[in-house]
């Protein structure tokens, strides 16, 4: 087959698809005509490499069919082919807004299928790490949104709160972006007081300069009217439709993960769980607002409670020992070369363990054989759940509010496609 | 609770529950492939169950003699707060399995991706294309039969 022809193939495919959704318009007026638009891969308010085939009359959406699959990299298929450790710097690949929540959810996979748990401090470290990932995830959704519709000032500002929570990831792992921080059983290495400090001047300052950024939109006409009910879901069709985190409890859902099955040190922490009853963009856009000032609660409580002590699990067989210990302790670097040459081996089985992500249900489904690699692993990402609802949405809709509904629904492609 | 949502399940399937295993805490249900559907049925509606949230479905390449491919639903209970997992087996000389689209609309992607990983075909589906590779690829890339540098020539590159 040449390449015209599977190009050929593959535009029918995609086109057949749209008409196949039931549509049909009716022309009173010879003037009145459908058309066939294509919104992407490549376009500003897309969030990534999103494709959406839109089909309108005038300016009304009468179909939608989105395409996915350009920033396929075949994650799950690489995870059959190597070691539990070497899996962890491509779990940054994935919702590349949220990389330590990524380590974090990963590791709390394995830990579960292999039978440990982290020592408490490494909890309580995971535990601020995720919180400051859904921080920094969700001012970048609320500043994209607010560029989306016009507010250009907003993004600049979000981002540079997102600069210095980067900075403190900097600190902290190494990295600003692909920190690799989690390891089975516990950290890369422990967070050391100027970290602590770092992250104490960060909160004291960042609620201030947040309530800036959102009173610049709460009170912006323009804003509020380019939002509110526009992309409206139900409670029961975004449940029927598997959204997740702030798109769900922005229809009245009180979903959270955190809540209704606790991990990490959350059972401990005192926070809300912010609902919006609209289900339209601007209620998904409040939740957001509401989690971010939930976040930085969970924070300060956890660096308030935080205990000393290890990092690192006591299992020597299971977690990686520390390099300098390798270098000078014999019983180290024989489980250090039995780790990495044949893996952490758990039993037979099979787990899946979620976690309340930036974007919603972020979940990890383990299928183990014994061996030092997974069989199968699954990642259940919560932005490809979101995206599905994108037809339900913009149909019937303006072409002005596609923008608008995708910024709201905050989808990370990189998630999306795996 | 999940004790007696199986032993209902068992009463009212009794050809359809093969097999009840525990790991971890999770409770994987294997059923029979023709009636996955009614279970699913059930399940969402049953009080006591009330899976009304189809978390993922997924399939896998068992890769044995006796099994090929299965098809995994992952549940939960937004009333309820449980989850369970569902299990069922796919030939693969036959590799056809029912949709439970009809069920929770939620299902329709994750089962395109599983026909477009392992070419498992779901009948009733309402828009069975591939999820991520191109309509023209010919291959299952999930499959472990298919290498993982993948196969030279399978996708057309443009001209130079």
């Amino acid at each position: 087959m040449n390449i015209d022809q599977a190009m050929e193939i593959r535009q029918q495919k995609i086109l057949a698809a749209l008409e196949n959704k039931n549509t049909s318009v009716h022309f009173d007026d010879a003037l009145d005509n459908e058309m066939v638009l294509n919104m992407g891969p490549q376009h500003p308010a897309t969030h990534g490499v999103l494709r959406l085939l839109i089909k309108l009359d005038g300016e009304t959406v009468v179909a939608c069919v989105p395409e996915l699959g350009y920033l396929h990299r075949g994650y799950e298929k690489l995870a059959e082919n190597m070691s539990y450790h070497e899996y962890i710097p491509h779990t940054d690949r994935l919702d590349y807004l949220s990389p330590l929540m990524n380590n974090t959810a990963y590791v709390l996979a394995v830990e579960k299928l292999v039978g440990i748990e982290a020592p408490k401090r490494a909890q309580y470290i995971r535990t601020i790490i995720s919180e400051l990932a859904r921080i920094s995830s969700h001012l970048v959704g609320i500043g994209a949104l607010a560029m989306d519709v016009g507010a250009l000032t907003v993004f600049t500002w979000t981002f540079t709160e997102r600069e210095r929570l980067y900075d403190i990831f900097e600190l902290l792992t190494g990295a600003r972006f692909t920190t690799s921080f989690t390891r089975i059983g516990g950290l890369a290495h422990d967070m050391t007081p100027e970290v602590a400090a770092a992250i104490s001047a960060f909160l004291d300052t960042f609620p201030a300069k947040f309530h800036e950024c959102i009173s610049m939109l709460n009170t912006n006409r323009i804003f509020v009217e380019r939002l509110e009910g526009v992309g409206v879901i139900t409670r029961e069709k975004a449940i029927a439709l598997g959204l997740g985190g702030p798109n769900i409890r922005g229809t009245g859902v009180e979903h959270d993960i955190r809540r209704s099955e606790p991990y990490l040190v959350y059972p401990e922490l005192d926070f809300a769980v912010p609902v919006s009853t609209g289900g339209d963009s601007l209620s998904r856009y409040y939740v957001r607002v509401n989690e971010v000032k939930e976040s930085v609660k969970i924070v300060r409580q956890c660096l308030e409670k935080i205990p000393a002590g290890p990092v690192h699990a006591n299992e020597p067989k299971k977690v990686l020992p520390r390099k300098e210990r390798v270098y000078t302790k014999m019983e180290e670097l024989i489980h250090d070369f039995m780790l990495v040459n044949f893996g952490v081996n758990p039993p037979v089985g099979e787990v899946y363990h979620a976690v309340e992500g930036s974007k919603g249900e972020l979940g990890f489904y383990i299928q183990s054989r014994g061996e030092g690699h997974p069989w199968r692993l699954k990642i259940r990402s919560p932005s490809f759940m979101n995206l599905q609802s994108t037809p339900h949405l913009i149909e019937g809709g303006m072409i002005s509010d596609i923008v608008a509904v995708l910024g709201s629904l905050d989808p990370v492609m990189g998630e999306a496609d795996k | 609770m999940l004790t007696t949502i199986i032993e209902s399940l068992r009463t009212r399937f009794p050809q359809s529950v093969l097999e009840v295993n525990e790991f971890r805490g999770e409770t994987t249900v294997r059923v029979r492939k023709d009636d996955i559907v009614p279970v699913c049925t059930f399940l969402r509606d049953d009080p006591a169950a009330s899976f009304d949230y189809c978390s993922d479905v997924c399939g896998a390449d068992a890769y044995t003699p006796e099994e090929r491919f299965q098809v995994i639903y992952n549940l939960y209970s937004m009333t309820h707060r449980h989850r369970i997992r569902l299990k069922v087996s796919v030939d693969e000389s036959h590799p056809h399995c029912p949709s439970v689209t009809a069920v929770w609309p939620g299902a329709e992607w994750p089962e395109r991706e599983t026909y477009d990983m392992f070419g498992v075909v779901f009948d009733g589906h309402p828009d069975l294309r591939r999820m991520y590779m191109p309509e023209d690829f010919a291959y299952h890339p999930l499959r472990k039969d298919f290498p993982m540098m993948g196969i030279p020539d399978s996708i057309p590159l443009p001209r130079k």
